[in-house]
Order: structure tokens, then sequence, then C-alpha cells
């Protein structure tokens, strides 16, 4: 394999300097955070470098961190080189009163459903994006049923018992 | 298997409806043509090609050679509700789903028949029951004449919810015929 992880996190910090952080590999994956004003940049720096080369977005979702004061909606770009076959994953964080975040759709058309998705979701909102609507859910709902306000399951269900469910 | 079933209830509901009349030199038979009509419905019923999760591919393996439903007169699945006589219900039924569900059911033709299919269409689910998208049994959207329990329910299980919507319909029981009748 020709490209490492350092060599792809020393590419970045030439570029970025000290802007990225958080440097990380779980698993192998080099991960890192990047401010939010900072994400186009970044995807067009991995996408244009002619030694990094990610072209390829394998998936874009959201996470939501109630108790990350500030920053709790965090968005995740996974991409993939398909010349060297490496992968990379980084986020970016968006407060939950205004997550806006720059659309990728210019970058990868393969972000605007995904980014839909995320928005149906997680209601984070991604500015550019030319059809930002929902997609799974019905068009009525008026919440953003992954955000951890909303229990996993409905808690005023009365006529199920849960014992009959192996779960009492 | 017991003989005493084999002997009674399918042989009934099998016969043709009504008695021949023994004359010399022959006979004629006699039936009421409103019996014949159920009796020739209820095997020439056309299942539209309609499946939402696992419960479909049970579906399938009874419309495939082994279990092979058309013995029965369920004979080709048809891709448009306009053909179609009965909708399997074979599936998980989200919010989402549940319009598509409803024009489906009044794209078809009159006689329609509806089985619900496996605990999600009978009640949103073993699993799923409990979430914010799913709609909690298939009866709120349309109504259901044959319910199949579990999850998802062998072919067998359906086989027999299928013959068990036959005899209601030799019988005139369900729905849309008492609709039909009351009108």
């Amino acid at each position: 394999m020709g490209l490492t992880n350092e060599h792809i996190k020393q590419r970045l910090t030439e570029k970025f300097g000290d802007q990225l952080i958080n440097f990380e590999e779980p698993y192998g994956m080099l991960t890192f955070e990047a401010p939010r004003e900072l994400n186009l940049k970044v995807l067009n720096f991995l996408y244009d470098d002619e030694e990094l080369k990610f072209r390829f977005m394998t998936d874009l979702c959201a996470v939501h961190y109630p108790d990350n004061k500030g920053k709790e909606l965090a968005v995740v770009y996974h991409l993939h080189n398909l010349v060297d076959n490496c992968r990379i994953r980084f986020k970016v964080f968006a407060p939950v009163e205004q997550p806006d975040v720059y659309t990728a759709t210019g970058l990868f058309s393969a972000a605007n459903w995904m980014e839909r998705e995320t928005y149906d979701f997680y209601g984070v909102n991604f500015v550019g994006h030319p059809n930002l609507k929902r997609i799974l859910n019905v068009e009525e709902m008026d919440y953003f049923p992954l955000r951890k306000e909303f229990p996993l399951e409905d808690q005023s269900r009365v006529d199920k018992d849960d014992e009959m469910f192996g779960r009492g | 298997m017991s003989t005493e079933n084999n002997n009674t209830q399918p042989q009934q509901n099998l016969a043709f409806p009504g008695h021949i009349e023994e004359l010399p030199g022959g006979g004629i038979v006699l039936s009421k043509l409103d019996d014949v009509i159920n009796w020739a419905r209820s095997n020439s019923l056309w299942p539209l090609t309609f499946a939402t999760s696992c419960c479909g591919i049970e579906y399938m393996s009874v419309a495939g050679a082994k279990y092979d439903f058309s013995r029965f007169g369920f004979e080709v699945a048809r891709a448009s509700p306009r053909q179609a006589d009965v909708i399997i219900i074979a599936g998980t039924i989200v919010n989402k789903m549940a319009p598509v569900l409803k024009r489906l059911y009044d794209q078809m033709g009159d006689p329609k028949y509806v089985i619900a299919m496996g605990a999600c269409a009978i009640s949103g689910g073993p699993f799923f029951y409990n979430t914010y998208s799913v709609v909690k049994g298939a009866d709120h959207v349309i109504p259901v004449d044959v319910y199949v329990a579990g999850c998802p329910p062998r072919p067998e299980a359906l086989m027999h919810a299928l013959i068990t919507l036959q005899q209601k319909i030799k019988s005139g029981l369900t729905r849309e015929q008492i609709r039909a009748s009351n009108d």
C-alpha cells in the first residue's frame, strides 16, 4: 500500500495546520475532527490532492451527543481512496440550536440522498443542498426521531406487554 | 394427520355447491347462483405482488415450485392491483407506506380480499411495534379478512391462511361479501 495514515496526516497538517484535531486510528482507520466551516475545504483537498485521491464517498451520517455542549451534532464523513484502497473518516461538529453545515453535494452526487437522510433523522441543515427535504420518514413529521431526547421506544403504549416479548 | 379431519371439513368445502337431482336418463345439478359464483371466485384468487419485508420471502416460497399455491387457484401473482383479487400484506407497514397500501387496496377491483401475514401486519411486529415509524397493525389502514400468526409464518401457515380465505369466501363471510350483501 502506497498510502499510510502517517503520510495522510502529514499532508493534512501541512495544508491545514493545527485546525484539524483529535487524530485517532480506531481499528487502523485514520479519524480526525475538523471545524465545520472547513468541511468542504477538507473534502476538496482530500479529493484533489494527487497523492490522497479520496474520490469516493462511502458514507455520510450524523451522531447526536446531547452532553457535548455547543457541539451536540456530529456529521461524519467516510471517504475511500479506490486507487490505494485506503479509507478515512472525519467529523465536524455543530450546535443543535443552529446545525448548519455546508453541503457536499457539489463534490459528491452521492451526498445528496445521504444528506437528506441525515437531515431527516437528525435535523442537520445542509446549507446549499438542492433539495433538502425528508427522504425516509413521512413529510408531515415535525421532529427528528434519532435525536437522543426521543426515547428508543414509545413509552406511552399500554396495550403491549413487554413480558410477552421476552424483555419484561 | 387425522383421517377424521380429512373426511369431514375439507370435503364439504371442496365439493361443488348444490346437489344432483336424479332423473330417468341423467340428472340435473341444482344450486344457488351465489354459491356457484363464490365457489368459482374462491378457486381463482390472484394475489398482488406485494411484500414489504421478510414475510415476503416466505410468500415467494409459497409461490415457488416447492409449495406452489397455484395448486389451489392462487394461480399467478399480478404486478398490477387492477388484476389482483387478494392482497397479502407480507411485512411491516410503516407510516410512509400506509397511504401506498391504501391506494393499492383502493385500486383493486371488487371483490377483493386481504390477508395480514405475520406479526408486523397484524400488530406492528415483535420488534418494531414501539417505534415512531411503524403502523401498529395493517388493519388500521385497510380491512383484513384473515390473519396469519408468525414471524415470519411458515409457508404452510400462509397456505392454511389462503385455504381459510377460500372457505370464508365459499361461506360468503368475507368483509367484502358482507358489505355487498348489505348494500
